[in-house]
């Protein structure tokens, strides 16, 4: 880590030993320009296609229409329907996730044989696409050809039981979904979760083995509280996941039944690229960036991903 | 050393490893079966034959090709990565301009804004610099979505390089060309293996981009090849289920020759 450092004004010391060496703006230049033009300026094309009436035909640019899509966004129905789904699913994936990866990630850091072996496994979702899991889930819950039909055959079940269409009920296709994102995403969290409890400094159990604690104190008194930025971290990357994705909901459900799966940026999807309403769906996108920007602003001040800078950078 | 091993949660994570792996069996089972077998065994039953038609058939169904576009896919935004971020995070590291701090928060921006949520501008804007249904197309907002969580990973293992050995380089006398080609790049070759590996995995996986990018079957990439064959030929399950294998294949032969990169790389996710 740095010494002490000298006060000297900003990279106008060019011959000193100090500045030798030093990079210059320019080199982040060429990385910087490109992100810009393909993710900042898509940005600033949202906002812009959602005041206009766009169907995605090169032929006919885009027509200025004001805040025609803004107010339909605003009055459909579909749109609060779209929201309540987005909530319930963020909610079914922290209050599934968490607890699943901070139990696994606290087990998986600790010092039992075998454990590599197991750890190892656990990671075989994050091998596989998101398309790959959701295809495979798909195929497994098929009402004919899936696991329903041979549980039917093995427990003599009636044609019409509870297993036998659940995609076509909006809260059991929920469940599904909400166990995709859990099957697809536990494994980093776990991972997130173990790194975190392997940076627990050993000491402290030591010291509460020796005041007697047992593991269940050690658990809640030393392991959760030092796995506090951890627990942000992870659970912000999953709200922001949960909230922004919509491929699963996408290749299952196509947002079925009766828009039961729809959360809002499969809405956006559905709306502004399927129907081609360019202009609805840039209103509910920049809706959802607006939202998502908020909660990542969140994570870099809680992180103190920013903090870094100050300290750290320019030593 | 903790004393005893953790009964309660080494029962937990077996369930849940059932659970992992029983998806995963069914899927392997189900590859490498023929139509008839598995129809008679159903996805809970005991493999009864093996066979390698299930994969032939992908392949002469064109799944080639799109596991080649998913590669060239892959590689391009690898390219743009590896060009891109280690100078970029040499100067967030190491330069006294205030417009890298700018920089640095534009970054951070970027860290919010998923690809996912920006497809309807893209396809937008992709169409009028007319590289719409092209691999170039997808390549391009593919790696400039990378750049920001590569961009962090490797600042944080470009700190880890001490100031001394900075001030080592200074006395020598070398410019920051000689500093980020003798010293920078060769201290993190773990960071960029991680960002690589990242990013190779980012893009090969990705769905949303090449689905809302392209069009044509002669740019299809494997994941888009997959959610088609599901929507054409959803009875077929060995075969589906040999073109999901035929995905993961690349990526198990980079868990297994890069598992620590891979690792950190996923672990960077998390941010420390």
């Amino acid at each position: 880590m740095p010494g002490p450092r000298t006060a000297e004004p900003d990279g106008k010391k060019r011959g000193g030993l100090r500045g030798a060496g030093r990079p210059s703006f320019v080199w982040s230049l060429p990385a910087v320009i490109f992100f810009a033009f393909f993710s900042l300026v898509p940005l600033a094309v949202a906002v812009y296609l959602s005041f206009t009436d766009y169907e995605g035909l090169a032929i006919q640019p885009p027509v200025w229409n004001g805040l025609t899509n803004w107010k339909a966004v605003l009055t459909d129905p579909s749109v609060g329907q779209a929201i309540f789904v987005t909530v319930v699913l963020i909610v079914l994936a922290v209050v599934t996730q968490v607890p699943l990866s901070l139990l696994i990630g606290v087990w998986a850091a600790g010092p039992q044989r075998g454990r590599a072996v197991v750890v190892a496994l656990y990671f075989i979702p994050l091998l596989m696409s998101s398309a790959a899991i959701t295809v495979l889930f798909s195929s497994l819950v098929d009402p004919n050809f899936g696991v329903p039909a041979t549980l039917r055959q093995i427990f003599d079940l009636p044609v019409d039981n509870v297993f036998s269409n659940l995609l076509g009920n909006q809260w059991s296709a929920i469940g599904v979904v909400a166990f995709i994102y859990l099957w697809g995403a536990s494994p980093l969290h776990t991972l997130i979760y173990q790194g975190g409890a392997r940076a627990i400094p050993e000491v402290l159990y030591q010291a509460a083995a020796i005041d007697g604690a047992g593991r269940f104190r050690q658990f809640f008194n030393i392991t959760l509280p030092q796995l506090k930025n951890t627990f942000v971290t992870s659970t912000i990357l999953m709200v922001v996941g949960t909230f922004t994705s919509f491929d699963i909901i996408l290749l299952l459900t196509s947002g079925g039944p009766n828009q039961g799966t729809t959360n809002l940026p499969y809405l956006m999807y559905n709306k502004g690229l399927s129907a081609l309403n360019y202009g609805y769906g840039s209103a509910i996108a920049v809706i959802v960036i607006v939202l998502a920007m908020a909660v990542s602003l969140v994570m870099v001040r809680v992180t103190g991903y920013d903090k870094m800078q100050g300290t750290q950078e320019g030593v | 050393m903790r004393p005893r091993a953790n009964w309660l949660a080494g029962v937990f994570a077996g369930a849940w490893l059932l659970i992992i792996l029983v998806p995963v069996l069914v899927m392997l089972h189900a590859a490498f079966a023929s139509k008839k077998a598995w129809a008679a065994s159903g996805p809970l039953g005991l493999p009864t034959d093996f066979t390698f038609d299930n994969f032939v058939a992908s392949f002469q169904g064109g799944f080639g090709l799109f596991l080649l576009n998913s590669g060239i896919v892959t590689v391009g935004t690898v390219v743009f990565i590896a060009l891109l971020v280690p100078p970029l995070a040499f100067a967030i590291v190491r330069s006294r301009s205030r417009w890298i701090r700018i920089a640095f928060q534009i970054m951070l921006v970027g860290l919010a804004v998923p690809a996912q949520v920006v497809v309807i501008p893209l396809n937008f804007l992709i169409t009028q610099v007319g590289l719409y249904d092209s691999l170039l197309g997808v390549i391009l907002p593919t790696a400039a979505f990378s750049i920001p969580i590569t961009t962090l990973i490797l600042t944080g293992s470009m700190r880890e390089i001490g100031s001394d050995m900075y001030e080592a380089m200074a006395l020598d006398g070398a410019g920051s060309i000689r500093t980020f080609w003798r010293l920078v790049l060769p201290l993190s070759k773990g960071g960029i293996a991680t960002i690589v590996v990242y990013s190779a995995l980012q893009a090969w996986n990705s769905y949303l981009i090449p689905l809302t990018l392209t069009r044509s079957a002669d740019v299809r990439v494997a994941t888009l090849g997959l959610g088609i064959f599901h929507q054409e030929y959803s009875l077929n399950v060995p075969g589906l289920m040999s073109a999901i294998v035929l995905t993961i294949v690349p990526i198990l032969a980079i868990y297994i020759f890069a598992r620590r990169a891979l690792i950190r790389g996923l672990m960077g996710v998390g941010g420390k």
